[in-house]
């Protein structure tokens, strides 16, 4: 029961807590008075609505009525920004958009950008989802080993999570430009210069990296989380059994790490097909186009040409979507399975 | 969620609060944004107008270039936009900006003086209005180090040089002192054009429509696209990033790793401070090609916004800034060269710069009277981002590879085509 | 850290002896500490290099500023440098000025003594210097002050809010079945995967519409209610033991009192590790402040750090320093917090 064992350090917490807290248990029995009201109304299980509602308001405000107009900025065309003083156009910035000659060769496409985006952002996402689950399980394992200063190392794994993606790829971007600090160290050590961003395939593999890079630490804790959760007995049966550690490893603590490993997949997954900013910062999408993402296209088409074209960016952004909930729903579906 | 709320309130009023209380004088928002120290010198002035005209305040709200290309665009289009700014993007934002010619004092002096360069801010067929003036003239040229050529023993190649002439000499430079960038040129398709236009490259036809792919302009392109190939121009420039993105190599240059940097006058006042004693560099008029010797003008502007409340003030504040002492003032501090046609024809005394940066802005200055026709067209011209933003897009591909050069320049056509028409999609 | 490393390195699995796992496990530890730390280490340094120091190839590890010494006869001071003379000996000379490759030194302590040296045969003299500047200039010109307040105030009441709604939603989600709930979890999931990015200009027209355009409640609203709180915070709710509920309200509790005195209590390591991520993104966020935010005394931190970054040019020794510091906050987090965020997601969260 892990939820309930934490608690005593929450009584050992200092005085400043306790500060804070007093507004707060203030304002929350000052609620407590129209939410007891509202029950005595409602009904116990109909309060789950009241719970919601806050955050549903926001979602609708922010999220779904943007997604709407998104929707609409789609079907339109034209720079105007309201989208009352945009001309309908049906389905013809989607049609522009899948204008291919073979979906396979992005250069066949009209829009070619949009796709060799598609086509980056699955190369990406498809080789940082593998190396980032191997990695931050190789890291939970290894700091769930009983080593001494295992705070530590876990702290500095996951420092690089806290931050922002520009900084992140300011600083490889500093570490593998021209004159470098990797250079220098390849020269220093008798090499050649490389020019990291400008060859495609070194640029893609250091996208990569540095995205694993920064978002490993919070992976490896969610893996940690469930080794650790799992019951030390049960690696005691086995020792006695004198069975192998790999097959103990694969036997027993895969299988019992696996909701854990679904969440990282899933995570891992939507944060790749996501990924902006920071390869946008470190490679500007290039060299040529061969580090170009998806939502880096959606973005210049929005923002950066001198005709803002917002419906081709809105209907590129509704594939995504669509493309992006599919994915999802795999997933979730793969995951009931596993489950069941 | 009721706590929220009361947080939401009171922070709403304590906003509306605020707001209200500076109504006694008008307060003006200028956007700005800096390449170097242009934003002190513009405070000082603006500081200085405010001594004499007591009833205006003028907040300069400075952001990133970024945000003036990306995000100015949507505000102004959503009805947000400051009362004034500094554009680059002329022709772009020009159904924005507000005529100053009813509230100014003496709109003759405007047209004496900024003439050539209103039309560049103002939408096609509108002939009279007085939006702003020139923060800045640009013209694109390039700049050479010339210790590296002592050091290699070569001569430098005279005025009337071709690009042929240049790329030949800075290579064999390049090679005796081991730099790695004998040319770099900005990745900006208006720096392309700074070639282009001496290539013979129209790209208008005679009803000021978009006919960027001729016969200068592929020759230009192949220029370009065989330096690449022979190592005259390194891909880190052209083919590192994708799409519109802007990449320089000022850095290079300073660092005496560059022969011969294609860029413009802008970068003047940071060589001028940074390289110090380092080297000696000049600037050389641009190279020519068989149609003429011209570079591509350039710059940006101080410009009213259409929707502000305070028309009359802002046409008190642009009419100081662009009068000819503060004009001349901020050009000289800033090192820009002058917008202004007579403070250009007298010729401005530099003074914080050093003998060299002094010699470049001169040269510079001079080339302004070289200016193609073509050139000014194109700079004049309403889409003219359009154009350079597809040029250096699919350029970049064609010499990474990824496309041929027959390819981008069907694409480039295109591209611009199809921008046109979304734009004028009502 | 002296002795914890010590002691780190002297550690091992049983007493005595070595299993190879463990001197595995601590190389692949360390280097761990080098690529992580490495980098960040190396951006402080960098950033206090001068202009000319952060161009040099190969870089020097310190930052080292070339020596100047005054020299009688000058009025500025002379730049220093080791110059190997015709003869071959090198003797530290200041230079008066270079004429192309030829440069015209004197020997300090002797100004009437002149020598002319190729440039080539010259290395500048240097010691070990910060330069602060790059601080102190950028952070002088702007209202570093207010910028920083106005990012304090978005960061906490936007984690405030989002830590309250989040957790009310994830409570509903999680102790409830009713009607709809299915819905709700697939639009939370489902917004789990849009990037604010591509919906930019939509959320715009909202802000607009509310003419909340240049308040710093655009910046904090837009954001609060983060799918992957409630998605975080329900994961971690399921996971509380049914009974409990079901006794406090034996005992009449009203549901709102079980959610903030039992529920809450419960599951502040999620709560913690939610706040940390908020403060995170808050602080970091870029994109969108800078579309909604233009005027000077409405800045976050973000952007009035990145306003000197102009059309034609990247000062790097500025956008270094400045990065510091938007990082020092971050630090501060971590090292006050790394216990709460490493403990809160390991020992308990995310199952």
């Amino acid at each position: 029961m892990p939820g309930v064992e934490p608690l005593p350090k929450t009584t050992a917490r200092p005085s400043i807590v306790a500060w804070l807290g007093i507004p707060f248990v203030l304002a929350m029995r000052i609620v407590d008075y129209p939410m007891r009201a509202l029950q005595r109304a409602l009904g116990e299980q109909r309060m789950a609505y009241v719970f919601l509602l806050p955050n549903l308001i926001f979602f609708s405000l922010f999220v779904f009525a943007p997604i709407v107009i998104n929707v609409i900025f789609s079907v339109t065309g034209g720079p105007a920004l309201f989208p009352s003083e945009r001309p309908f156009v049906g389905a013809g910035q989607y049609a522009y958009l899948f204008d291919c000659g073979s979906y396979l060769d992005p250069s066949t496409c009209r829009e070619d950008h949009f796709w060799r985006g598609v086509a980056n952002t699955f190369r990406f996402t498809a080789s940082q989802v593998v190396a980032m689950v191997l990695l931050s399980l190789l890291t939970a394992v290894v700091l769930n080993m009983k080593i001494r200063g295992r705070g530590f190392f876990r702290a500095v794994y996951f420092f690089p999570v806290l931050l922002s993606p520009v900084v992140v790829a300011l600083i490889w971007k500093w570490i593998l430009q021209r004159d470098g600090l990797l250079n220098a160290g390849i020269i220093g050590l008798g090499g050649e210069r490389i020019l990291f961003l400008v060859e495609p395939g070194w640029a893609m593999f250091w996208a990569v990296f540095v995205s694993i890079w920064a978002h490993m630490g919070f992976y490896t804790l969610i893996l940690l989380a469930g080794l650790q959760a799992i019951p030390s007995d049960i690696y005691e049966a086995a020792e006695m059994d004198a069975t192998p550690r790999w097959r103990v490893f694969l036997r027993l603590t895969l299988p019992l790490l696996w909701p854990n490993l679904i969440v990282v997949i899933v995570l891992a997954l939507i944060r790749g097909v996501q990924t902006f900013d920071e390869v946008f910062v470190l490679t500007g999408g290039g060299p040529g186009t061969a580090t170009l993402m998806i939502v880096q296209y959606i973005y210049e088409t929005a923002f950066s040409n001198q005709v803002q074209n917002f419906g081709l960016a809105a209907a590129a952004s509704v594939v995504l979507g669509v493309v992006l909930c599919l994915l999802t729903g795999l997933q979730l579906a793969l995951s009931r399975r596993k489950a069941a | 969620m009721k706590t929220t709320r009361l947080l939401l309130g009171s922070g709403l009023l304590a906003l509306c609060l605020g707001a209200s209380q500076a109504q006694a004088q008008t307060t003006l928002r200028m956007t700005w944004y800096s390449d170097g120290n242009e934003g002190e010198v513009m405070t000082d002035l603006l500081r200085r107008f405010e001594e004499k005209n007591k009833d205006i305040k003028v907040v300069l709200d400075q952001v990133p270039f970024k945000a003036i290309n990306e995000n100015l665009p949507v505000q102004l289009a959503s009805n947000q936009g400051p009362d004034i700014a500094r554009v680059g993007d002329l022709g772009g934002i020009a159904k924005y900006m507000l005529d100053l010619r009813p509230h100014l004092q003496n709109p003759a002096y405007f047209e004496a003086s900024y003439g050539p360069f209103l039309s560049w801010m103002r939408v096609p067929g509108d002939t009279s209005s007085i939006p702003g003036y020139m923060t800045q003239l640009t013209v694109t040229g390039p700049f050479v180090n010339k210790t590296l050529f002592e050091q290699a023993g070569i001569a430098m190649p005279g005025p009337k040089a071709t690009w042929e002439d240049w790329a030949k000499a800075t290579k064999e430079v390049a090679a005796k002192v081991q730099a790695p960038f004998p040319i770099a040129v900005d990745r900006s398709g208006h720096r392309f054009f700074g070639i282009a236009i001496g290539q013979g490259a129209k790209v208008l036809n005679d009803k000021d429509e978009p006919a960027v792919i001729d016969d200068g302009f592929k020759r230009a392109a192949q220029l370009v696209y065989d330096w690449h190939k022979a190592g005259v121009m390194s891909k880190e420039l052209w083919g590192a990033v994708s799409g519109t993105a802007y990449r320089g190599a000022n850095d290079e240059f300073k660092n005496a790793q560059v022969v011969m940097y294609m860029s413009g006058s802008w970068q003047i006042g940071q060589f001028d401070k940074t390289i110090g004693s380092a080297f000696d560099w000049v600037a050389v008029p641009t190279p020519c090609g068989p149609a003429n010797c011209s570079g591509m003008p350039g710059g940006a502007a101080l410009v009213g916004i259409k929707t502000t409340q305070h028309p009359k003030e802002v046409a008190r504040v642009i009419e100081y800034l662009a009068s000819e002492d503060v004009a001349a003032e901020f050009y000289q501090r800033s090192l820009f060269v002058p917008g202004h046609l007579g403070i250009a024809k007298k010729g401005l005394d530099y003074k914080d710069a050093s003998p060299l940066g002094k010699a470049a802005l001169k040269v510079f200055s001079d080339q302004v009277n070289l200016l193609a026709p073509a050139a000014n067209r194109l700079q004049g011209y309403v889409n003219n981002r359009v154009i350079f933003n597809a040029t250096i897009s699919r350029l970049g591909q064609a010499i990474t590879g990824e496309s041929t050069l027959d390819e981008a320049y069907k694409r480039i056509a295109s591209d611009v085509d199809q921008q046109i028409a979304e734009r004028n999609k009502k | 850290m002296g002795t914890t490393l010590s002691r780190i390195l002297t550690s091992r699995r049983r007493a005595g002896r070595w299993h190879w796992t463990d001197v595995a496990a601590y190389t692949y530890l360390c280097i761990g500490v080098i690529l992580m730390f490495g980098p960040v280490a190396w951006l402080a340094l960098s950033s206090f290099k001068t202009q000319a120091g952060l161009l040099e190839f190969p870089p020097t590890l310190l930052p080292l500023a070339q020596k100047e010494v005054v020299v009688d006869g000058y009025p500025q001071p002379l730049p220093l440098f080791a110059a190997t003379l015709e003869d071959g000996t090198t003797r530290h000379l200041a230079q008066v000025r270079r004429i192309g490759i030829v440069a015209q030194m004197v020997d300090p302590s002797d100004p009437s003594q002149q020598f002319r040296v190729p440039i080539e045969r010259r290395i500048p003299v240097r010691e070990f210097s910060l330069a602060t500047s790059n601080y102190t200039e950028p952070l002088q010109r702007f209202a570093f002050m207010r910028f920083l307040g106005n990012s304090v105030f978005v960061t906490v009441v936007a984690t405030l809010i989002t830590l309250l709604i989040n957790s009310m939603a994830a409570y509903a989600l999680s102790i409830y079945e009713f009607r709809g709930k299915n819905t709700a979890m697939v639009l939370v999931i489902g917004t789990l995967m849009i990037p604010i990015t591509i919906i930019l200009v939509p959320v715009y027209l909202v802000v607009t519409e509310f003419g909340l355009v240049n308040s710093l409640w655009a910046v904090i609203l837009p954001g609060a209610a983060t799918p992957t709180g409630v998605f975080l915070l329900r994961q971690y709710m399921l996971t509380l033991p049914p009974d409990l509920i079901e006794a406090a309200r034996m005992d009449k509790a009203s549901e709102w009192q079980i959610y903030w005195r039992i529920v809450m209590p419960l599951t502040l390591p999620a709560l913690a590790v939610l706040a940390i991520f908020s403060i995170m993104w808050r602080w970091n966020e870029f994109l969108w402040p800078l579309a909604v935010l233009t005027k000077t005394e409405v800045y976050t931190l973000q952007i009035g750090l990145n306003a000197f970054q102009g059309e034609l040019q990247t000062q790097w020794h500025f956008l270094l320093a400045m990065t510091m510091v938007t990082l020092i906050p971050v630090a501060i987090v971590f090292v006050f917090l790394q216990r709460f965020i490493t403990t809160g997601i390991a020992n308990t969260g995310m199952k």
